[in-house]
């Protein structure tokens, strides 16, 4: 081990509820480990971020092929939810709901608290410019741990040597 | 498996130098390793959290930071100040404890 701490940044370019876990779950995990850490949210990704969308994120079953029926409870290996059935009103919501309420079972946090966790623990959050103007947010839609809205060649100057991971 | 002494105590540790059995663990000791992870000097707060950890270990692996946070009631920023650089890795090694388990 070098006496130069180590450091990871995450992008986080996507907004369902899914896609919202794999960095705060692996950047809890690198700060655990005394790692630095840095997450640039980007396009959907913004959701994440936003105070009015990031504890209404949800997961939807229409062309998920990896959601099978087991999910909905029912053992029944490689079933699959018919993408007909996935576009009837309400099943998003089922499915957002069946997934928080695992995700409740395991003690995972939901994703304003996850997040506020890292904050605490000392990740530094920004929002990408550009997707930023492209929806016409501003700086006080975001939750209070992200520090700036900066350019993607801002966040690839201030994560020189960091290991860069993408979702 | 190796030995090593930690304030004229021989104890058994792992590669990673955590203490393989928590009952070889003396108060001594965690002021020692403490040192060694960066910490000179153990507050009373530090030792609410080493106590509280000892007391709630599971099979000898302590608990993970957000089970220390809800716990004990000092916050995720806190454990960070008290404890740099991975509070909950850091707390296990201090305590004599195994690495604690689980991704939250």
């Amino acid at each position: 081990m070098t006496d130069e701490t180590r450091k990871m940044a995450f992008i986080c370019s996507k907004g369902t509820l899914d896609m919202a876990y794999p960095a705060l779950v692996m950047g809890w995990a690198a700060l655990g480990n005394g790692i630095d850490v840095t997450i640039f949210f980007t396009f959907w990704g913004l959701d994440i971020i936003r105070k009015s969308r990031q504890d209404h994120l949800e997961i939807a079953p229409v062309g998920n092929t990896s959601m099978k029926m087991s999910m909905m409870g029912i053992h029944a290996d490689n079933v699959g939810i018919p993408n007909a059935v996935g576009v009837l009103p309400g099943m998003t919501a089922l499915a957002t709901k069946l997934m928080k309420d695992k995700m409740k079972a395991l003690g995972v946090p939901p994703v304003s608290e996850y997040l506020q966790m890292l904050v605490d623990g000392g990740a530094k959050l920004y929002a990408c410019k550009l997707s930023v103007d492209m929806m016409g947010l501003k700086k006080e839609d975001f939750v209070d741990g992200v520090i700036d809205i900066v350019t993607a060649a801002d966040f690839i100057d201030m994560t020189e040597g960091a290991q860069i991971i993408f979702i | 498996m190796t030995t090593r002494v930690i304030s004229g105590k021989t104890v058994q540790v792992n590669e990673e130098g955590f203490l393989l059995s928590p009952d070889e663990w003396t108060e001594e000791i965690a002021v020692e390793i403490a040192k060694e992870e960066g910490i000179p000097e153990l507050t009373p707060e530090h030792w609410k959290v080493i106590e509280w950890c000892r007391q709630n270990a599971v099979n000898g692996r302590s608990p993970t930071l957000r089970q220390i946070t809800a716990g004990t009631g000092i916050s995720t920023k806190e454990m960070f100040a008290l404890f740099p650089k991975g509070p909950a890795k850091k707390v296990a090694h201090i305590a004599g404890l195994g690495k604690p388990e689980g991704c939250v």
